[in-house]
């Protein structure tokens, strides 16, 4: 039966629906509504829901509850996150695992509180300080985040670390039908390092000061070797129309849907255009864009940014092909008849073809 | 097929419920549809809106910069989005408060004394389910008769005791728009 949410809801079920026993929030727009959420549900359900007084206390809430074993989650939005990435390096340090969502506003700074994908290197290059990865994942629609967060919970609790939901405000506040009908019970982890007092058993500690630096250095070689793990099993994209393609779009979240409106259009004016959207964008799915490249010349980055998906997309196409470039920041959400302009005349620019 | 409805008014005339209630009705019918408040830096007695957007396939994008219909319960929203509608589209309005003197020639125009016909009903609290009534019969989006019969599980648990005050001002708004 599906029932009409906004995706801020809709993801406070699907966590509920998860095995989310803790969440800490500080209000913020536009993600105020999972909060709200969660209040009413948590509480019904006998679960801990605590308004922090700040950002900064809602991610170390997480961390203290994380580090008993307990499904924690926190979200915010772009200033807000801002303030929690200390607590993320934390929890990437500790090797605790959490779900942090980020409904990404329009900045720098204050900035608004329209939907945007300015913040996607601060999620994908780690975010706080040191050599850490999170895995981030993008969700597109309503429905499609009730695959994401219960998969978000596997991959923290299976990799003891933190997992970053990428939205943006537009996911956030749209209503769209949703049922929660796929997401099963939870897996069980093993649990042998959280901290549930040492009675009949050794003590443990869960720290990241490490002040010998070999012992360091040896604690970030095997954080590498577990984020190159990642790298190899966790890759998740869809593709759109990829197989004749002559021009393959690169989009994400809400910049792919509005790219996939705008590709419709195109293929009927017989414009053989394709999409890689990513799920995962860290780990990147680099491995699909190199094997397009084989075949296809001409991409096209679309995000709400001034350009951030791009570099990763340079990176894994690493000189091969010609990558075309739309971007939109501030908080400006383009229509798909837009795109539709603007991909089609790249297209036909890059083809040496006269536009009809 | 796909319809883009622009809702909006004063806070507090049940703008956002009214594009609520046609996105539910609209998904019990089985279309794809999208719901988009605005959730700006709207205060109490300011404007509001949301967008709704139904159709047979798959949405791209819940934003409507050109849409097809307009449902106005104030001026400054009918000043407002009067200019955005496309051309050949549908303004409802809420004629009750708003002047049209300065309407597009290219638009069509529905005007419903949305205070005078809920003064019948007793309450001036359902001029938002009059005005969606008409509008559903002007703009044939979704089934008027589908609707009444889901009205129960569109209103939802807390408002049981006002089924048939709001179905009543549904049907006199959709009976006051001729075929």
């Amino acid at each position: 039966m599906k029932k009409l949410m906004s995706g801020n809801a809709a993801l406070g079920e699907a966590a509920i629906l998860s095995g989310c026993m803790c969440y800490f929030g500080y209000p913020i727009t536009p993600q105020n509504e999972l909060t709200e959420y969660m209040a009413k549900r948590m509480n019904e359900l006998g679960r801990v829901f605590i308004q922090s007084e700040s950002e900064i206390a809602a991610i170390n809430m997480v961390l203290g509850a994380s580090a008993t074993g307990a499904r924690a989650m926190t979200s915010s939005s772009s200033p807000g996150m801002s303030l929690k990435q200390e607590g993320i390096s934390y929890l990437a340090a500790d090797e605790l695992p959490a779900v942090v969502v980020d409904m990404v506003r329009g900045g720098p700074g204050m900035g608004n509180i329209s939907p945007a994908q300015s913040d996607y290197l601060q999620a994908t290059r780690g975010g706080g300080h040191g050599d850490y990865k999170t895995i981030v994942l993008a969700p597109g629609s309503v429905q499609e985040l009730t695959e994401i967060v219960p998969l978000a919970f596997d991959l923290a609790d299976q990799y003891r670390n933190p997992v970053i939901i990428l939205g943006d405000g537009m996911l956030g506040q749209m209503m769209e039908p949703v049922d929660f009908d796929n997401i099963k019970p939870p897996k069980e982890y093993p649990k042998d390092y959280v901290l549930t007092g040492a009675e009949g058993r050794p003590s443990r500690m869960i720290r990241s000061l490490l002040f010998d630096t070999k012992e360091e250095e040896e604690h970030n070689w095997k954080l590498v070797r577990k984020y190159h793990r990642m790298q190899q099993n966790e890759i998740r994209y869809e593709t759109f129309l990829i197989d004749d393609a002559e021009m393959v779009v690169v989009a994400y979240g809400i910049g792919a849907r509005i790219a996939r409106g705008a590709i419709k259009r195109l293929r009927q004016d017989n414009i053989k255009v394709g999409m890689v959207r990513p799920i995962t964008a860290w780990p990147f799915p680099a491995p699909i864009l190199q094997e397009l490249a084989k075949t296809v010349h001409e991409f096209f980055v679309f995000e709400m940014s001034a350009g951030q998906l791009i570099e990763d997309v340079r990176l894994a196409l690493a000189g091969q092909g010609h990558i075309h470039f739309y971007g939109r920041p501030g908080g400006v959400v383009p229509t798909p008849v837009e795109l539709y302009r603007i991909i089609g005349r790249h297209y036909y620019m890059a083809s040496g073809r006269k536009q009809p | 097929m796909m319809t883009r409805t622009i809702f909006s008014g004063f806070g507090g005339q049940g703008v956002l419920s009214m594009g609520f209630t046609l996105a539910n009705a609209a998904m019990l019918e089985g279309k794809y549809v999208t719901y988009l408040p605005s959730y700006g830096v709207e205060v109490r007695g300011g404007t509001a809106n949301c967008t709704v957007v139904v159709s047979d396939e798959e949405i791209a994008s819940p934003v409507a910069s050109e849409p097809e219909f307009v449902v106005a319960m104030n001026q400054p929203s009918f000043n407002r989005f009067q200019n955005i509608l496309s051309s050949g589209g549908l303004i409802c309005v809420n004629a009750s408060l708003v002047n049209t003197d300065s309407v597009r020639m290219d638009i069509e125009l529905l005007s419903i004394p949305t205070s005078e016909l809920a003064e019948k009903l007793g309450t001036i609290k359902v001029g938002n389910m009059i005005i969606l009534g008409a509008f559903i019969k002007a703009s044939g989006i979704i089934s008027f008769d589908a609707m009444i019969k889901n009205l129960a599980e569109l209103l939802g648990e807390g408002k049981s005791k006002l089924i048939k005050l709001n179905k009543e001002a549904l049907e006199m708004g959709f009976d006051y728009v001729k075929e």
